[in-house]
């Protein structure tokens, strides 16, 4: 470790410093090559720092770990205040990750300002790191709004025919959300006699209107970013638009930050609230998962298809965490980083297929296996993933929810388990037209398979969902202090009257 | 009343710039009398204009920075102060006169306005608001503001064959008039209420309780409304959009950011000093006038194609904030205001400096489609007018946000949590459509590739510095806001 300088402090600077750097020395697109060398160097360099994360994390504890606490704004009492339990901690691995991943899917496709891309992706994902990692309410809510930013470029820039109303309408929504929070937080602030620190918040006991009311503030800003049924319509739109390193982040790591929020600051600050509004919450994670199901299964774009899926796979994780059991919210935790490995990996392959034909519907392509054989047979993997066969990823958080639920109520838990024929009917229904069947067309019969660059990403991932599916005890060991110090934290009332 | 040479340094610096304004227009009208009519040597005393308007504001800030102390001084009989929040104040008016001047001139070079009078104006402009700051009588607050504006109108009028110019100057001019008018007749009530136009005085005499509550709300309404028209605040507004419009971008440029100093300082004077014991009577029309602002700014904003009108009516919704800030009637709520109007200040400056920039010789790229597709052409300009943009729209990390946190902050604190939540939902309007600038910037395609002509390095600089001070501010907000804090504590505390 740098002196004076925490790891934490590390995996959110050195990716905005990579970033700002290539800004500085890469504006010419004569010398892409470097500027690509460049950005996975920085990439790889925010990816190593997090690795002590993990190497170093106690699985013991349930306190906040690689704590760094500096005055920021003493005007406010605001502090840069840094610290990762089980909860938070894989995702600043999972984004590190997945950057490495970006860069490199961007790699040929980006010819066109190659230096604003790749500093927007780094820059995005240091600030995705900050808000997994900030324990202080002003300095979440700085990072979670200044990552927007990145991503309304990266959408709108770079994204396809549609990206400008699908980056306005991605950045509006996801604002709305955010600003209601922002007064909770100040709230929040005077409630605790000058406080912005969340773990105080954690503590504060609260009546049962002022809960409430908070509750709807904090639900507005996650459920957006989650998103959860009626307040998805901006994914698909954005997901299809996004180029596909934009969708790749979007859905393995901003949604993750909604249900993030849930587990950090609705269930622990306004637990009683949460309780009571549990149906609330469970109701739209099922309409999520059947309904959104049903809309997945019409879809003829690739993109939006897996995006449907998404809202679909993400009710699993609100569900997971509103019944209020380790099952559930551990398996809703397992999810999203299941979910962060699938769902990416299949907007990659997407992006694969788009690179080639410029096309994402569904109707101009088959017979792909005949021309690509290596790479229908990783989108066979990513797809039963998605379906949720045991021994992949996607398997582990689903069947954790369901078993979760089924403890507090069986036809909850028969609604859930819908998504396992639904699941299997859109994804795999995909997959038989695009990849199987007679070769549709001239151009699907020119197909190139894919070069080293496409199967060493896909490969990587390939690793981590079988790996998670096989064997997933390291991440839940991880996360077990955690979440049953917030399980305790949150069966008990901190009603005033 | 005699006048002792301690009165005199507190208002050195007021001195010094009445002085060398007379000497800029004075300089004018000798030095190019006497000389041939050559190019070269009619450039020459406009250069001088330039360069001794630039080292009057240096030598006025220098003054003051040297003299400022902290402690409250009274002089010339209780009609002039100098306290910690004027010297703040004074100190951000000369920083926004330097840069006003610096941006502008090669905009005045072009069009042949590099005159004697654009500097002269300027710097009476800046004695009148420095007037107004110091003010702590009704008489003096009243007699720096027609300084100010007599000086506005003329500045707006400056390009004096052009239509549009010199009907925005008429229309400030009949409208500034009516609202001094207003100002006068319920300034003109609250002395025959109390009989003293002194604000401390008056101040006094409110708290011990009025006879005349009906007189005193009649005052009251006259005086907030004088004001709202000043600050260019809903219902108030009519005249920003044409005069931002109109007038000369140079000119606006000037009137959109240092008068907003001014503005506040004569809102935090009037109603802080002179009328805190009716802030029960005030605070309501403020919040009115808020709410209004707010909803009129952003909502028209959306609409417009010019990118100057576009940003009047962002200012008219910022002011709306800034009110938020005064209506709490407490210190952490001016404190908040007066950061507020600060950052405000220097993004103002540097959006309407990002404007002159851009326009050349007989272009203003003033029409929103101007912008369509600066990243290619110029990826830097391009930049700062986003980092600007958003943080005008108050998103972190830059020093916008902070403006917006500390108005919310002090106006939850003082039980205000609606207001905050109608402030932040009309936020979200008011991001639209700097977005909307986002999006042309980066998304649309240029209408033609050629490259941004150079204009003067030193504009170029301060621009660039002007808008990483907005990010540099946001990432470390402390300082500027300790120091409004602290102003505000030491003024008011």
């Amino acid at each position: 470790m740098l002196e004076g300088i925490g790891i934490l402090s590390l995996t959110i600077w050195v990716p905005i410093v990579a970033g700002v750097l290539l800004l500085v020395l890469g504006s010419d697109d004569r010398r892409a090559d470097g500027t690509r060398a460049l950005a996975l160097i920085g990439a790889l360099l925010g990816f190593a720092v997090a690795i002590p994360l993990w190497t170093g994390f106690d699985k013991t504890t349930s306190a906040m770990q690689f704590v760094e606490r500096t005055a920021w704004i003493p005007a406010f009492n605001i502090h840069y205040h840094l610290g990762v339990d089980g909860i938070s901690m894989p995702f600043v691995l999972l984004n590190s990750f997945t950057t490495v991943l970006v860069v490199l899917a961007g790699w040929v496709v980006i010819r066109e300002k190659v230096a604003q891309y790749m500093a927007a992706f780094l820059i995005q994902s240091g600030l995705l790191n900050g808000v997994f990692a900030a324990l202080d309410g002003v300095l979440f809510y700085v990072f979670f709004e200044a990552m927007l930013i990145p991503l309304y470029l990266i959408i709108g820039v770079w994204g396809g025919p549609n990206r400008v109303y699908a980056a306005i309408k991605f950045f509006l929504y996801t604002l709305l959300g955010s600003l209601l929070m922002l007064v909770a937080v100040l709230y929040l602030y005077f409630e605790s006699g000058g406080s912005f620190d969340i773990l105080a918040w954690h503590r504060l006991p609260l009546s049962m209107a002022a809960q409430v009311l908070l509750f709807v503030a904090f639900f507005f800003a996650f459920a957006v970013k989650v998103p959860m049924w009626p307040v998805h319509t901006w994914l698909p739109d954005a997901h299809t638009e996004a180029p596909t390193g934009g969708s790749v982040v979007l859905a393995a790591i901003t949604l993750k930050v909604g249900a993030y929020g849930f587990v950090r600051f609705v269930l622990p600050i306004v637990p009683d609230a949460a309780h009571e509004l549990a149906w609330l919450m469970v109701t739209l994670s099922l309409v999520a998962i059947v309904y959104i199901g049903l809309v997945a299964l019409v879809q003829s774009d690739m993109k939006r298809l897996i995006a449907y899926s998404s809202i679909a796979h993400m009710g699993f994780v609100t569900l997971g965490f509103f019944i209020f059991n380790p099952l559930g919210i551990e398996g809703g935790l397992v999810q999203m980083v299941s979910h962060g490995f699938v769902s990416g990996a299949l907007f990659l392959c997407v992006g694969v297929l788009y690179d080639r034909l410029h096309s994402r519907q569904i109707a101009d392509y088959g017979g792909v296996v005949n021309t690509m054989p290596k790479f229908a047979a990783f989108m066979m993997l990513f797809a039963m993933a998605n379906a949720g066969l045991p021994g992949t990823s996607g398997f582990i958080g689903e069947f954790m929810v369901i078993l979760g639920t089924v403890e507090v109520n069986f036809w909850w838990a028969l609604a859930a388990g819908l998504t396992l024929i639904f699941g299997a009917a859109y994804t795999l229904w995909m997959y038989k037209r695009v990849i199987f069947g007679p070769v549709a067309n001239p151009q699907v019969a020119a197909l190139k398979d894919i070069d080293g660059r496409e199967f060493l990403i896909l490969a990587l991932l390939a690793v981590c969902v079988l790996a998670l599916g096989v064997y997933p005890l390291p991440l839940t060991e991880v996360m077990h202090a955690s979440v049953n110090h917030l399980l305790e934290h949150v069966s008990h009332s901190k009603l005033v009257y | 009343m005699i006048l002792s040479m301690p009165d005199l340094l507190s208002a050195a610096p007021e001195m010094l710039v009445l002085v060398m304004a007379c000497v800029v227009l004075m300089f004018e009208a000798y030095a190019v009398r006497g000389q041939a009519d050559t190019a070269a040597a009619v450039a020459r005393p406009r250069v001088a204009g330039y360069v001794l308007t630039l080292a009057t504001l240096l030598a006025a800030a220098g003054l003051t920075a040297f003299t400022a102390s902290g402690v409250t001084a009274t002089a010339f009989s209780g009609m002039f102060v100098d306290d910690a929040l004027a010297d703040l104040l004074k100190l951000m008016t000369y920083f926004a006169g330097i840069a006003a001047a610096i941006y502008s001139r090669q905009y005045l070079a072009d069009r042949a306005l590099m005159r004697g009078e654009y500097f002269a104006l300027l710097l009476f402009a800046v004695l009148g608001m420095m007037v107004m700051i110091s003010a702590s009588h009704l008489l003096t607050l009243y007699l720096g503001l027609e300084l100010l504006s007599l000086a506005l109108y003329a500045m707006v009028a400056l390009r004096r064959d052009d239509a549009v110019a010199v009907e925005a100057a008429m229309k400030y001019f009949v409208l500034g008039a009516l609202a001094s008018g207003l100002l006068l007749y319920g300034m003109s009530m609250l002395y025959g209420l109390t009989g003293t136009l002194e604000l401390g005085k008056m101040a006094a005499i409110l708290a011990g309780g009025v006879d005349e509550p009906v007189v005193l709300a009649f005052g009251l309404v006259f005086v907030v409304a004088g004001l709202g028209f000043k600050l260019g605040a809903a219902p108030f507004h009519m005249w920003v959009p044409d005069i931002y419009h109109g007038a000369p971008t140079a000119v606006t440029l000037f009137i959109g950011s240092a008068p907003k100093l001014a503005a506040f300082a004569f809102v935090i004077r009037l109603l802080a000093d002179g009328l805190q014991p009716a802030h029960g009577d005030w605070q309501q029309m403020l919040a009115v006038m808020a709410v209004l602002s707010l909803a009129v700014g952003n909502l028209a904003a959306i609409m417009q194609t010019n990118i100057k009108r576009m940003l009047a009516y962002s200012t008219i919704a910022h002011m709306g904030f800034l009110l938020l800030g005064v209506m709490t009637g407490e210190v952490n709520g001016y404190s908040a205001a007066l950061f507020y109007v600060v950052t405000y200040v220097i993004m103002s400056l540097g959006a309407f400096g990002l404007i002159l920039h851009l326009a050349r010789a007989g272009f203003e790229a003033d029409a929103l489609d101007d912008y369509k597709g600066l990243n290619r052409r110029a990826p830097w300009l391009a930049a700062l007018m986003a980092i600007l943009m958003l943080s005008m729209a108050g998103l972190p990390p830059f020093v916008g946000f902070y403006a917006k946190l500390t108005v919310l902050q002090a106006l939850v604190g003082a039980g205000w949590i609606w207001l905050a939540v109608v402030a932040v939902l009309f936020s979200l309007v008011g991001a639209y459509y700097y977005l909307r600038v986002v999006k042309r910037l980066y998304f649309d395609t240029p209408h033609s590739l050629e490259p941004v002509t150079a204009t003067p390095g030193d504009a170029r600089m301060l621009l660039s510095v002007n808008g990483l001070a907005v990010l540099a501010l946001g990432l470390l907000p402390q300082p500027l806001l300790s120091l409004c804090l602290q102003a505000m504590r030491l003024t008011y505390g």
